[in-house]
């Protein structure tokens, strides 16, 4: 009987200790940024390029994480990559003349939305959508750029 | 000449033969499985112990040890690129989708696969089938299904307490010994492990529970009922669990891919 106990206690102990890894696993090593807020507004922005930029990645001011993508669709109207994204209402005073440019975390991170802030009295509101944008630095166009220019002087 | 024939045909016929009593005592276990889960759970509470809880100290030694020497190998080669900030991801998706699976699984090899099958195969040896069977016991029923259950149960909890010491012993190694930014590293971490890759190695850390309790349990029932045979089976299930889970872990990268 004694026996049988310390070996439920040991499953029960093992069970546990595997499941709270499992949680952790989880929960801590994914999820990219710590982003949750419980009241967000929407606001949308077009660009030409939005190079490898995907939903859920996050939009930052100021190198602070305060909203995330919510959704990289092409606009047939346009002819632009319509990008839509939420911000937290916590910040609902950011001026409607702010920049949004596509920026990449370090050298070979992933990339996110840098938000500008400009000088307007008028707030980014649900719905607004922002005029001023910068694309994604694509690697290939500046190297491309950089061999025709080299290339137009090169006599042959 | 024709007796080489004959020989290599009856080497492939064997192996055919094999392989296809292994697929049947496979589908024999699985069809026991069920009932033996709600009618004596006492039994496979017992092997979860036997297999899961006994093995625990190996599994996080080593798990220490592997993520540590990761840790290490990481930063010495980002370094070169300035990339160190960059360990804690390489770490975690080397752990999370390879290393946790596989070498947990060649360890559960060794401390409980080994276990397993010379525990049954002296039990074979000294009769004890037999003799439950004679008190129309089924052996299988009784013996091996509770065994490749506990085995299949604490498969997956084992890999995921190994990649969490890995994890922490990454850790140590990368920030208190090489001052790697601890903000970094976590993270770089979180913005690269997708929930994908870790479905990938729970799938896969159930899979090789399968294949290993399932290589231990069918080598000591088929064991030579003799002191050379159960030793040999012993090490047969080292061996093909180990080529198994290998080949396997190939096979499921390539389709996850």
């Amino acid at each position: 009987m004694q026996q049988t106990r310390s070996v439920e206690i040991g499953t029960g102990l093992f069970v546990l200790l595997g499941m709270s890894a499992l949680f952790f696993l989880t929960t801590q090593t994914t999820g990219g940024d710590n982003f949750s807020a419980d009241k967000t507004y929407q606001v949308t922005a077009f660009f030409e390029n939005v190079g490898s930029l995907k939903s859920r990645a996050p939009v930052a001011m100021s190198g602070v994480t305060i909203g995330r993508v919510n959704s990289v669709t092409f606009d047939g109207d346009t002819l632009q990559a319509k990008v839509v994204f939420e911000i937290d209402s916590k910040y609902d005073s950011i001026p409607d003349d702010s920049d949004a440019s596509i920026l990449t975390a370090g050298l070979l991170g992933s990339q996110y939305i840098g938000l500008q802030a400009g000088g307007s009295e008028d707030y980014l509101q649900d719905g607004s959508e922002i005029f001023f944008v910068q694309d994604a630095i694509v690697l290939e166009n500046l190297i491309g750029k950089f061999l025709v220019g080299g290339g137009s002087g090169d006599k042959e | 000449m024709t007796g080489l024939i004959r020989d290599i045909y009856n080497q492939v016929f064997e192996f055919v033969r094999t392989f296809g009593a292994f697929q049947l005592f496979f589908l024999r276990l699985v069809r026991h499985s069920p009932r033996m889960l709600v009618r004596r759970p006492g039994l496979v509470i017992k092997q979860v112990y036997n297999t899961g809880a006994l093995s625990l100290v190996i599994i996080m030694v080593c798990g220490f040890f592997v993520g540590g020497v990761l840790g290490l190998q990481g930063y010495a080669n980002l370094a070169r690129f300035n990339a160190e900030d960059s360990v804690g991801t390489v770490v975690a998706m080397a752990l999370i989708k390879e290393l946790g699976p596989v070498i947990t699984a060649l360890l559960f090899a060794g401390r409980a696969g080994t276990a397993l099958s010379s525990e049954i195969g002296l039990m074979k040896a000294t009769d004890q089938l037999s003799a439950m069977e004679m008190m129309a016991v089924n052996p299988v029923r009784r013996v091996l299904v509770p065994r490749f259950l506990g085995g299949v149960i604490a498969m997956p909890f084992l890999v995921a307490i190994f990649t969490c010491i890995g994890l922490f012993g990454a850790h140590v190694v990368a920030i208190d010994l090489l001052s790697v930014d601890v903000g970094a590293f976590w993270q770089q971490m979180q913005s690269t492990v997708d929930p994908k890759d870790i479905r990938e190695g729970i799938l896969k850390s159930f899979v090789f529970g399968v294949v290993a309790s399932l290589l231990a349990v069918w080598e000591g029932y088929n064991a030579v009922p003799t002191a050379e045979g159960v030793g040999r089976a012993t090490t047969r299930t080292v061996v093909i669990t180990a080529i198994a889970v290998l080949i396997l872990d190939f096979m499921i990268t390539a389709a996850m891919l």
